[in-house]
């Protein structure tokens, strides 16, 4: 099936409005991604047909809602290759599951122990680390990045050893793009008994994860930056690693019993998952992952490639071009400066043209201090972005140059 | 000239371009005639963090008027600024502290000011009505 772009398009009713008179070209997508009707069906038909609450009702709509979202889990489980349907997590996103990981391990770890972090960490990603290791006096360890904006993995043997218990790796930088080699640092990791909790937020957009073939400890993502809504999320966990945790939140839908002396604490999933969930979201996710899927990830992977391919031939052609991300395993992401004209100052003449960029330095603030810069424009395509909109980025980048040297 | 003056002074100025890039160009033009804040005074106790752009600001009682210099490493949030130290600069304490800044929305330049916009601009007003208010009651003493 060849790669209909313009069908695509069709399916996301906010790529057609206009920004400040303009068609609005949108390559923010490492932020969060559009919305297809699909999923933005997916929400409307939850709330006006069968809207209830789950895994407590014996009426029919409660029945209804809670097949459907356990239908979703189902969903994910299968699109993320995960061997069992409990070892699925829903959460409010990534944030949520980093967090429910690293205060599950503040029971597991002491001062004797050290925690990895890479060095291309969204600096959020950073602090759930950082009060780990405030907490039972664990020491955080960070592996480099180099000129490129790749791992410095001929380090890793500097700073992973037997005292290492945990390592955290994004799968993809938000700020660059870099795909990290993240096999083999769960294969490096394992060998010295160390569990891996990878960040995939950036990447589930751009390509399907194998989990039982990575053979990762823990993986979290969020359904917004797929094509899903906002506020939901999974994390993936090894059965056995769910079962040593302790539960994270107490409420509603994570006991079995309850007395005064003593809780059980229900089943995986359910362990994880209290109070009332995003019921709409983890509908909604489930339907997104349907779209993703008709579409095709290896389709998405092509498209991409060859978008990325492009916008970097053009964007390159401008006078004082610097992309920042060069390594050779990247996504669809360009993070770039032109002279010494701020960041800022692009965004905004962009955005008055109708292009949606991000400025900053996108919560990453150890990667720009690495680079010794105050942020970068980053422009980030999905598979509904088109050359046409690159051009207009580079005609808008060129204007941009004109305005403010 | 008051303040409200010099905001209908910039208003009309503005009003002269159509075109949003005209208006811009002159924002950057304006942002070129900031007076500068003196090297030794561009202190990180000076400097007014925002998320996208940084500024620095000083400010000082001279002749019974507060006077401001500043600086910001964002060309267009270097313009806003240079409209602010126009209206607010030279002007007696307290007629900073009273002053309204709705004539940036006029000119057409709102989102600039917008508290979510994180540039340190909101901060900036702030800041420059802090100092003024300081002035006011050193004065009052």
């Amino acid at each position: 099936m060849s790669f209909d772009v313009a069908a695509i398009r069709a399916d996301f009713p906010i790529l057609s409005r206009q920004v400040h008179g303009k068609p609005l070209v949108y390559l923010d997508n490492a932020a969060t991604s559009q919305k297809p009707q699909a999923v933005i069906d997916a929400i409307v038909d939850y709330y006006s047909r069968y809207n209830a609450n789950i895994h407590r009702g014996v009426h029919t709509l409660s029945q209804e809602a809670t097949d459907a979202y356990e239908q979703a889990r189902i969903k994910i489980q299968k699109h993320f290759n995960i061997k069992k349907k409990q070892e699925v997590i829903f959460t409010s996103g990534t944030t949520h599951g980093i967090n429910l990981v690293a205060q599950g391990f503040s029971n597991l770890l002491t001062s004797e122990d050290e925690v990895l972090v890479s060095a291309l960490e969204h600096h959020s990603n950073i602090v759930p680390w950082q009060m780990l290791c405030e907490r039972t006096g664990a020491t955080l360890k960070v592996l480099p990045m180099n000129a490129e904006g790749t791992l410095a993995m001929e380090e890793l043997e500097h700073v992973l050893s037997a005292k290492t218990k945990l390592v955290f790796v994004n799968h993809i930088s938000n700020a660059l793009g870099t795909i990290n080699p993240i096999e083999t640092l769960i294969e490096k990791a394992h060998a010295v008994d160390a569990a891996v909790l990878v960040d995939g937020a950036q990447a589930c957009s751009h390509i399907q994860p194998d989990l039982d073939a990575l053979d990762v400890d823990f993986y979290v993502t969020s359904a917004h930056k797929m094509c899903g809504p906002t506020g939901v999320g999974i994390l993936y966990g090894k059965e056995e690693w769910l079962e040593k945790l302790p539960p994270y939140q107490g409420g509603g839908e994570m006991i079995s019993e309850v007395t005064f002396e003593k809780t059980t604490y229900a089943e995986l999933p359910h362990k994880f998952e209290a109070g009332t969930p995003n019921i709409a979201g983890g509908i909604a996710f489930g339907a997104a992952i349907d779209y993703l899927q008709q579409i095709g990830f290896d389709a998405i992977a092509n498209y991409e490639a060859d978008l990325l391919a492009y916008a970097t031939e053009e964007l390159l052609k401008i006078e004082g071009m610097k992309i920042y991300g060069t390594g050779p395993d990247k996504t669809s992401v360009i993070s770039f400066n032109v002279g010494d004209i701020h960041p800022y100052d692009i965004g905004t003449i962009l955005d008055k043209l109708g292009i949606a960029v991000r400025t900053g330095h996108h919560c990453a603030q150890p990667v720009m201090a690495y680079f010794n810069i105050p942020g970068t424009v980053r422009a980030s395509f999905a598979f509904y972005n088109t050359k046409e909109e690159v051009d207009a980025l580079v005609v808008g980048v060129r204007k941009a140059q004109m305005m403010l040297s | 000239m008051s303040i409200s003056e010099r905001q209908q002074e910039i208003v009309d100025e503005f009003s002269l371009f159509d075109d949003w890039m005209d208006k811009y160009q002159h924002l950057i033009e304006m942002g070129k005639t900031l007076p500068l804040i003196s090297p030794s005074e561009k202190t990180d106790d000076k400097l007014i963090k925002g998320c996208q752009s940084k500024v620095w600001l000083h400010a000082q009682l001279t002749d019974n008027e507060v006077v401001f210099t500043a600086d910001s490493d964002a060309v267009i949030t270097k313009g806003i600024i240079a409209i602010l130290i126009r209206v607010f600069s030279k002007q007696p304490p307290e007629a900073v502290v009273k002053a309204k800044t709705d004539f940036i929305d006029e000119i057409g330049l709102k989102e600039h000011l917008s508290p979510t916009r994180a540039n340190g601009l909101v901060s900036m007003i702030k800041q420059m009505k802090l100092y003024a208010l300081a002035f006011e009651t050193q004065l009052n003493e």
